[in-house]
């Protein structure tokens, strides 16, 4: 695949809300199915454990079943760095988050896998959520070139971190590539290190 | 002006500035273990990749690893798998193991620092988000994802965004009973659970130049759970002395010329930071969790908040007490515990072990609770034996375990069954952590863990050290 086959500038669809601060890597996707050395299947495993303590869990809802776009609150992703937290959501058809705040680990990772991911005013999360509660069939779209998401008949403005923009644009989201583009330097830089080239 | 450990180690580790805008940065030590590099090797084969710098990544083997019986094949095959898996990858790409065979198997943040392969002015990485525990060495070590681990693999880089840093000062000194890891609790609580995103947190101040390493790394371990994704204490001579003989750690005359150089990576008395906060330590008491992150603690003489205080997220404290099954208002001593946990790369070395093992001296494990002492490592384990701390937790009732991350998650035999409730020393306390969906955690000090072992329930530590 080269760059131009992953370009992500816009993801559309229904969304889903998923209300709640703080909803951690170990919720997203429980420990018990890291046991695997591939990532096929993890996505019939998001939120399990919340899905069968709470009947009314979102993920557990048929009405939301096809959406790819997350609707989240504040700090979402925190925890453990597992990738396989966006990977799961990706795999089950999520193609953006769009959240009052992510965590680092949970951000970068899901740029990496070109999982695109937008901050919103608590307001703009609200009327969003709202929105999609409301109607479960409503379809928005979320633009990361004009960092925007349209939906309820209005366009809301989207925080994209620069680089994460970037990344999704150009469809260098996977950096191993850029990151070999100039191995000599690298090279040079490690031998230069006391610790690698020996104090 | 002067600079911070991080942004020198930062800037000598800086090779490009990349079209993003991102830096690339080179990793000094690339740590991996069985859960999170797999997909990666197998995105390195599907390119044709090598790995890069295979003198500098180094492997070991723990959460999957059972910790009663360690005889392969493992009885559980999917943890077999993942073993199988690594120690395939490891051989086809050059990769040093510390397996189960080797002496030096155990919890990955434990063996490299144990190992001398940890030390000041580095970068390292490694696909665990409790990575941050190695900056107690004056390192700058974070978590990273799987395609992340790719990426250092197949080029020891990383693109990635320099943070801020935020200057933790914990003055005055800690009193008797009082441990690293409430203080470490005691600023989650304080700063909340994603008050260090964007940051680096730079742990000093007395109370903290007069930890020992193993304490410097319960807290640094911890910064990931306040929303930094990396913690540091700039080094110094207990760091040094720490280091001095340890298998990786330079020696001779180049040991002398390392110290002058990890010396000048500290951060400069006239450094500027993005923030700074005062703590004072002679305040802090032992501290217990009562909720369901980790954010959510008191200190042992305190009462359980209502909703509506605690930092205001009312729904947030609904949510937890009813999760937790606990009363509003109520104290959190007296809670009734059935599991007692002693382990995980927060607390499991043997200076954690030491003072578990001065509280179970001597006392009996209460009836209805099941107790387990998980060492961090081999090494760990075999000290604690040489001293005979095993002795004293089995005559106290507490099961001895082998080395591995056993309760700290759920992805081996060691797991919390229906609602039991945990006083563990590990480092999470999310729903569904210990392995049971509706299990409960409450973290605290190894020392508050044998306290609650013993008295059946929360209970402050300080009654029982003579
Ligand atoms: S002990 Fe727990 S937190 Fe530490 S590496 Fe193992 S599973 Fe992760």
């Amino acid at each position: 695949m080269d760059n131009n086959d992953r370009r992500i500038d816009r993801v559309e669809g229904t969304a889903i809300p998923l209300r709640g601060n703080n909803i951690d890597t170990d919720r997203i996707i429980p420990a018990r199915f890291l046991k695997a050395i591939t990532f096929d299947g993890l996505g019939e495993h998001a939120f399990e454990d919340d899905r069968r303590s709470m009947p009314d869990h979102p993920f557990a809802n048929p009405a939301y079943a096809g959406a790819s776009i997350l609707i989240v609150n504040e700090n979402f992703g925190s925890g453990s760095s597992r990738e396989h937290a966006p990977q799961a959501l990706k795999r089950r058809g999520i193609g953006a988050c769009v959240g009052q705040s992510f965590s680092e680990i949970f951000l970068g990772n899901s740029t990496t896998i070109g999982l695109a991911c937008a901050t919103a005013s608590a307001a703009d999360i609200e009327l969003l959520m709202a929105a999609a509660e409301r109607d479960p069939e409503a379809v928005m779209t979320l633009s990361v070139e004009a960092r925007s998401i349209q939906a309820a008949g209005r366009t809301l403005p989207l925080n994209i971190p620069g680089a994460v923009r970037e990344s999704l644009l150009t469809g260098q989201w996977d950096a191993t590539g850029l990151l070999l583009d100039d191995f000599d330097t690298v090279r040079r830089l490690g031998a230069s290190l006391p610790y690698v080239g020996g104090f | 002006m002067g600079r911070t450990l991080f942004q020198k180690v930062w800037d000598l580790h800086a090779v490009r500035r990349l079209p993003s805008g991102q830096t690339q940065l080179f990793i000094g030590l690339h740590l991996i273990h069985e859960v999170t590099s797999p997909q990666a090797f197998d995105m390195l084969r599907q390119r044709g990749a090598r790995v890069a710098f295979p003198e500098r990544t180094y492997a070991t083997v723990d959460h999957i690893v059972p910790t009663l019986d360690q005889r392969r094949p493992f009885a559980d095959e999917l943890a077999e798998q993942m073993l199988a898996a690594l120690e395939r990858n490891c051989r086809e790409f050059g990769v040093t193991l510390s397996d189960l065979s080797t002496d030096r198997q155990g919890i990955v943040h434990v063996i490299g620092p144990e190992l001398g392969l940890t030390q000041p002015g580095m970068t390292i990485a490694c696909g665990d988000s409790h990575t941050s525990t190695h900056g107690a060495f004056g390192a700058v070590a974070f978590g990273i994802g799987t395609s992340q681990v790719r990426d250092v693999l197949a080029s020891q880089c990383l693109a990635i965004d320099p943070l801020k840093v935020r200057r933790i000062a914990v003055s005055g000194a800690l009193g008797p009973g009082v441990y690293a890891k409430d203080v470490i609790l005691e600023i989650i609580a304080r700063l909340g659970v994603r008050g260090g995103v964007g940051y680096a947190y730079e742990y000093a101040g007395p109370a903290v130049e007069r930890m020992s390493v193993d304490e410097r790394m319960t807290m640094c371990n911890m910064s990931i759970e306040g929303g930094a994704r990396i913690g540091y204490v700039n080094p110094d001579e207990t760091c040094f002395e720490y280091l001095a003989g340890r298998p990786f750690a330079p020696a001779g005359a180049a040991f002398e010329r390392a110290k002058t150089w990890w010396r000048s990576m500290a951060s400069d008395p006239d450094a500027a930071y993005d923030d700074e906060v005062e703590i004072d330590g002679n305040a802090i008491e032992p501290r217990v969790t009562w909720g369901i992150n980790p954010g959510q603690s008191v200190g042992v003489s305190e009462r359980i908040p209502a909703p509506g205080a605690a930092g205001g997220d009312a729904d947030a404290v609904g949510e937890a007490l009813e999760f937790m099954g606990l009363t509003a208002g109520a104290p959190i001593q007296g809670t009734k515990v059935d599991v007692a946990f002693v382990g995980s790369c927060t607390n499991s070395r043997l200076s954690d072990l030491r003072e578990a093992a001065r509280v179970a001296s001597g006392r009996k494990v209460s009836p209805h609770v099941k107790a387990l002492v998980v060492p961090g490592s081999k090494d760990v384990s075999r000290a604690a034996e040489a001293e005979g701390l095993h002795e004293v937790f089995r005559a106290a009732g507490f099961e001895w375990r082998g080395a591995g991350c056993s309760m700290c998650l759920a992805m081996n035999p060691d797991r919390l069954q229906g609602r039991e409730v945990c006083a563990s020393s590990s480092n999470r306390n999310f729903k569904g952590r210990q392995g049971s969906p509706t299990g409960r955690t409450l973290l605290m000090s190894p020392a508050m863990v044998a306290a609650a072992a013993v008295a059946g329930e929360v209970t402050d530590v300080r009654g029982m050290l003579g």
